[in-house]
């Protein structure tokens, strides 16, 4: 080998490829979901054992996947969006008062759900990627705008009544192979709600765009470095606009998924998802200023940060103050790995 | 367009608010020639390249690319791009976070998804036909600078492109990588691809290139062929004046003999940084300069980051005037009157935002503490007074730093260490990438300042400007000391020799 | 030249100045009211519940209610400038101290009359608490270099629930009058305390950037760390102080809010306090991604959205759709502080700057 070309001084011995950033974030997010969830089960046993309760925590959470992915997808690019969790929440009172007030039936609601979705990430997408305004001022006006629109549409909580909807908000889909005895020795299947199946189709459908797609790996380059990017010849402001409007399109579906759980319209809805959503991104590894993240991690975040919250709940720790400061202090444990893992790499 | 052209451009105008950057200016590129097109800095040749890459778009003049009819507007990179011109620029403007296979090929081609089976087996080849030594699926952020340069070449080659556009690729490269480079360029060139090629190193234009095309103040000077030009009349067509600066340096190195022989203003035994550098001893006297030399990376710049403080010190004795002190962070160095100017002037040197006066008075603000700050009209004076001594070219002194020339930032860093008063100065390559008559100037000012009793340690990748500014060389390779040259054998083939290491290690 | 420069480009320069964009938004504000209605801006005073005379009317409403955030917007400011990211923290921060502060005047008991320690007693205790935590957020950010929205998300989900962990839950009352001074009036003084306490603020911090070099310091190290740290300057310990000077600004602005009723609920004090502190901030025309700061720029912006609250209230915007039309309003101003648009602002009128050029020179 010639001289002088450094990384070759280490030799060829070091031929072993190095991780990136993604895969070792993400392995340690997955080991420690898996740890959780293991400990759990010998140390709680409990509910943990039943497959039930971990179908449980997809059924609750199936629009906070869908958050979350669309979440890291614009945190990969360098942005941020704090208003899908509003959103979700303007979404479920349109979906609500258009089938309760207007008779609408759910394919309409569906058209209706990604329409606003849609119709926000054009808006938002444009005013950052175009106008080039900080995506988090951005956000917040869209947090703000959302907040107000709900209650505008109605302030009060609208129960869904309509037969079409609530048939399919019932419906169940059992988990061939999964189930548990209840008291009375009776098999009971394991179920997932349709929301879930649809969550995760979605997030398995963005993960192969990020991942092998030319318009994903975009995604990384420019949250990587967006001046390189532009060099590159990647049209920046396309990218991130399309990220934006991703994400916002994402909380739409989120908004659909979210209604089809709780089948109501309520002001108080998602609240705070936009930060679990942000929090499950950064447990699942993607880090806020672009350019690292994967979606299956971001899925394991979620799960994790679920999964947290049930452990607390078991140990009787049931007052929602303890809820939230184990939150609060997993996300301190998951930043300080990362921090010091990734402080660790860059000094070698 | 003429005959054998791959490019052609015409009148070429760009204006920013306040400043003609480039005026009427022509520029031709033939098919198989390596184009040099040299200037000094502020001359308008990033403005002429961005205006071809479409980084700019040109306020009047005609472009003409081969093989494309008529007048052509170029608004984006990637327009560029796809008429056949590359660009590789000084800076690495590639994604860190991505792997080497895709930095190659991202935004190539068409469809939705990437072919990723072909693509890396297709950048294995390329990669080896180039002889650059990393691999496909690692990720370009933990490859070298230098690779990470490589790369950005080979993408570039690989566009099948017909003007290849390289703007100071050289500068952070070794010798044999150069050389690589180089072999590379005559291949290109043999193939037909017309090359233009920008660098502040004299010796490489000699060495590779056909034409050279000098530009001064946005204007054309004119173009010639390189047997045409000889070396001294392209510096003095860039500067525009005759060469008697140089000359008169020479003569004033002379008086340097004064140097105090007695204790060593600042002693080091066994310093040794977490950068990772062989222990080393060193010393300098009153009113002496003295110089770091090797190759890239051969740690040169580490040493001094270690003396100053700048990397963790993990072992070795300091003495300041025959006393034992200790460096264990900039400050404390600051504190015993040690000034330094580093490397990366973007990245370590200049606070772009703040003002000229602001980045001048900081270092001493910071040494006068947290509670003292200097007045408005003090920091005023102080800053007035240096802008005028260093001939700092500025609108004002509220002008944010970073809207200044290369040079010149230099200069405000220059007037930062000088109104602390430091006993010791280290300047680490102050003049890389700046014109040559505010080289001149740095190197006049170097030796000034040790006639007035300061010491200098000074660094350059230029051994001339060494030789001509230092009393003494300390030669480094692969990170430790390997010799020091004094009195006689301060000659351009000794310190090379040094350098090399022929003695057969 | 250089003079018919500066003298053409006047125009483009108050475009480009930094408090252009918050100086119009106030104007603008004005100019509705006084169009719509001019008795906006009456002030008369009125006697209260305990028999005082005092000032009332809509502006020294703004200037009353702006305090809590006019006092955070600076302390945001500076972390902003410093680290180049935003605490989400201090809503939830905020209920922390007035819980603390209330804590300690009722001694532990659900409903006081009487203050059961000293007042100052109180607010030192209540200082130094939102210390810490500001000191535990700047850690996070300055020693373990995680960016700053992310490092306070940990505060922000936990604030609250330790805010009623330290009252065990419950809300107590604070019946005695002196604690709400604070939030009230003091007896005898038509203005309220609050625009006092502001002013105290502002004029602490002017000083502190005039006899400290904090100012020079924070914005070296906003704009490049590495170089202020080869400069001498201590760039996490800035950052780290940046926090803590943040955390003191919360004990004040909670205090004020908790001083105000005499009572706290923990999940609704201080609401959303922090999007409207960051927005404040970039009103004030600063950079979110940190660097130079202008400390006039946030405590107008801070005004502004007060003005603009108080206004909206008057023309009976429901309190919950408020946000609504401060995003409209929000959007409107950012559109028009955006790069590009006032890159297109300030060609519009080059014309005329030109033809300045010619008759000067």
């Amino acid at each position: 080998m010639p001289k002088g070309i450094k990384t070759d001084k280490n030799g060829r011995l070091k031929s072993r490829p190095q991780m990136n950033d993604t895969n070792l974030l993400l392995t340690i997010t997955i080991a420690a979901f898996f740890l959780m969830y293991i400990g759990a089960i010998v140390f709680l046993g409990g509910s943990f054992t039943k497959p039930q309760n971990f179908m449980n925590i997809l059924n609750n959470n199936a629009s906070l996947i869908v958050l979350a992915s669309g979440m890291s997808i614009v945190m990969i690019t360098g942005g941020i969006d704090i208003s899908v969790g509003q959103l979700t929440c303007l979404v479920c009172m349109c979906s609500a008062v258009f089938l309760e007030k207007y008779n609408g039936n759910i394919f309409e609601v569906v058209l209706i759900s990604l329409g606003i979705g849609l119709a926000y990430g054009l808006v938002q997408g444009f005013l950052v990627a175009y106008l080039e305004i900080q995506p988090f001022i951005v956000s917040l006006a869209g947090l703000f705008f959302a907040k107000g629109m709900t209650t505008i549409v109605s302030k009060e909580p609208v129960r869904v009544t309509n037969e079409g909807f609530l048939a399919v908000k019932n419906a169940r889909v059992n988990v061939p192979g999964l189930g548990s005895y209840n008291k009375l020795g009776n098999y009971v299947p394991a179920y997932v709600e349709p929301g879930v199946i649809i969550a995760l189709v979605t997030v398995i459908i963005l993960y192969c765009v990020l991942r092998w797609t030319k318009l994903g790996r975009n995604f990384y380059a420019v949250g990587g470095n967006s001046q390189s990017a532009n060099m590159l010849g990647i049209n920046v402001k396309r990218t991130k606009f399309i990220a934006h409007v991703l994400c916002s399109l994402m909380a739409g579906l989120g908004g659909l998924l979210y209604f089809l759980h709780v089948g109501s319209g309520d002001v108080a809805n998602a609240a705070g998802d936009e930060m679990n959503a942000i929090a499950s991104s950064i447990i699942g590894g993607t880090l806020l200023t672009g350019g690292v993240g994967n979606l299956i991690g971001t899925l394991f975040g979620v799960l994790g940060l679920n999964t947290i919250k049930r452990i607390v709940a078991a140990l009787g720790f049931d007052q929602a103050w303890w809820t939230n400061i184990t939150v609060a202090a997993m996300i301190c444990i998951f930043l300080l790995i990362q921090s010091i893992v990734l402080a660790r790499k860059n000094k070698k | 367009m003429r005959e054998g052209a791959v490019l052609e451009m015409r009148g070429i105008s760009k204006f920013f608010p306040g400043v003609k950057a480039l005026q009427n200016v022509d520029f031709t590129l033939r098919k198989g020639e390596i184009h040099a097109l040299m200037g000094e800095n502020g001359a308008g040749k990033s403005t002429l390249i961005k205006v071809l890459t479409g980084v700019y778009e040109k306020d009047e003049g005609e472009v003409y690319v081969d093989g494309i009819n008529g007048s052509v507007h170029i608004h984006s990179p990637h327009q560029a791009q796809s008429m056949g011109i590359s660009t590789v620029y000084q800076e690495i403007t590639l994604c860190p976070n991505l792997t080497v296979a895709e930095n190659l090929f991202i935004s190539r081609g068409r469809g939705i998804f990437n072919n990723w089976k072909e693509m890396n087996r297709k950048a294995g080849e390329i990669l080896d036909s180039l002889g650059i030594p990393a691999k496909p699926k690692q990720q370009l952020g933990t490859c070298s600078i230098a690779i990470q340069q490589m790369v950005a070449i080979a993408r570039a080659v690989d566009m099948e492109c017909k003007i290849l556009i390289l703007d100071e690729p050289t500068s952070s490269l070794d010798e044999q990588e150069v050389e690589k480079l180089f072999g590379l360029m005559r291949d290109l060139k043999n193939k037909g691809v017309g090359i233009i090629f920008v660098t502040h190193f004299l010796d490489q234009v000699y060495e590779v290139c056909d034409r050279i095309t000098v530009l001064r103040d946005g204007q054309l000077v004119g173009e010639y062929a390189i047997e045409n030009l000889p070396r001294v009349q392209l510096v003095s067509k860039m500067l525009g004046k005759e060469l008697d600066d140089m000359a008169s340096i020479k003569n004033e190195n002379d008086a340097e003999e004064a140097i105090d022989k007695g204790t060593p203003v600042f002693e080091a035994e066994g310093l040794c940084s977490s950068a990772d550098i062989r222990p080393f001893d060193f010393e300098i006297h009153k009113g002496e300069v003295n110089g770091f030399t090797g190759l890239l990376g051969s740690g040169r710049s580490e040493c001094v980051r270690a003396i100053f403080g700048a990397d963790r010190v993990t072992a070795g004795k300091l003495k300041m005037n025959g006393k034992f002190v200790r460096i264990r962070k900039p400050l404390d160095a600051m504190k015993l009157g040690i000034g330094y100017l580093p490397e990366d002037r973007k990245g370590d040197g200049i606070i772009g935002d703040l003002s000229v006066r602001d980045n001048i008075i900081l270092a001493l603000q910071v040494m006068k503490g947290f509670f003292r700050p200097i007045s408005r009209s003090q920091a005023e004076a102080m800053a007035d007074e240096y802008i005028k001594l260093l001939e700092i070219k500025t609108a004002s002194a509220d002008t944010p730093v970073k809207s200044l020339s290369g040079g010149n930032q230099q200069k405000v860093i220059l007037a930062r260490w000088l109104l602390t008063n430091p006993k010791y100065l280290i300047l680490d390559e102050p003049t890389r990438g700046i014109d040559i008559g505010t080289k001149i100037d740095i190197q006049k000012l170097v030796l000034k300042l040790a006639e007035e009793g300061k010491s200098v340690t000074f660094i350059s990748s230029e051994i001339d400007e060494m030789l001509r500014t230092c009393s003494r060389l300390i030669v480094m390779r692969d990170r430790k000391v390997v010799g020091e040259l004094s009195g006689e054998d301060l000659t351009q083939t000794k310190v090379m020799a040094t350098i090399a290491g022929g003695d057969g290690k | 030249m250089m003079k018919t420069k500066s003298e053409g480009g006047f125009f483009k320069k108050m475009v480009r100045h930094q408090l252009f964009i918050p100086l119009l938004a106030l104007l603008l504000l004005v100019l509705f009211n006084l169009i719509m209605d001019p008795s906006f801006f009456a002030v008369t005073i009125k006697e209260n519940s305990l028999g005082n005379g005092v000032l009332t009317g809509n502006i020294i409403s703004v200037l009353d209610n702006a305090s809590e955030l006019v006092i955070l917007s600076i302390g945001m400011t500076l972390v902003t400038a410093a680290s180049g990211g935003q605490d989400i923290s201090v809503g939830a921060a905020m209920a922390i101290a007035g819980s603390v502060m209330l804590r300690m005047a009722c001694g532990g008991q659900t409903t006081a009359d009487i203050l059961q320690s000293p007042l100052i007693l109180c607010f030192l205790v209540c200082v130094l608490v939102s210390m810490c935590f500001g000191a535990f957020n700047g850690a996070l950010v300055a020693y373990f270099k995680i960016q700053p929205m992310v490092a306070t998300l940990i505060l922000f989900t936990a604030g609250r629930s330790i805010a009623a962990w330290i009252n065990k839950n419950e809300l107590p009352i604070m019946n005695d009058l002196r604690f709400k001074y604070a939030g009230t009036f003091l007896p005898g003084v038509p203005i309220p305390t609050s625009i006092f306490i502001t002013i105290l603020v502002i004029v602490i911090f002017v000083l502190l950037l005039k006899f400290t070099t904090l100012g020079l310091f924070t914005q070296a190290v906003g704009i490049n760390s590495g170089s202020s740290r080869l400069n001498g300057i201590n760039p996490q310990f800035i950052k780290f102080l940046s926090y803590v000077i943040l955390g003191v600004c919360v004990a004040f602005a909670g205090y004020i809010r908790v001083a105000r009723s005499g009572s706290i609920n923990y999940s609704r004090i201080a609401e959303n306090i922090e999007m409207d502190a960051i927005l404040a901030v970039a009103l004030g025309g600063n950079a979110l991604a940190g660097g130079k700061f202008n400390l006039t720029g946030s405590v107008i912006g801070a005004y502004v959205i007060q003005f603009l609250t108080t206004t909206l209230y008057k023309y009976h915007v429901p309190s919950t759709a408020l946000p609504a039309y401060k995003a409209v309003v929000v959007i409107l101003l950012v559109v028009l502080s955006s790069p590009y648009i006032r890159e297109k602002m300030s060609k519009l009128k080059n014309p005329l700057v030109k033809k300045e050029k010619k008759e000067v020179s």
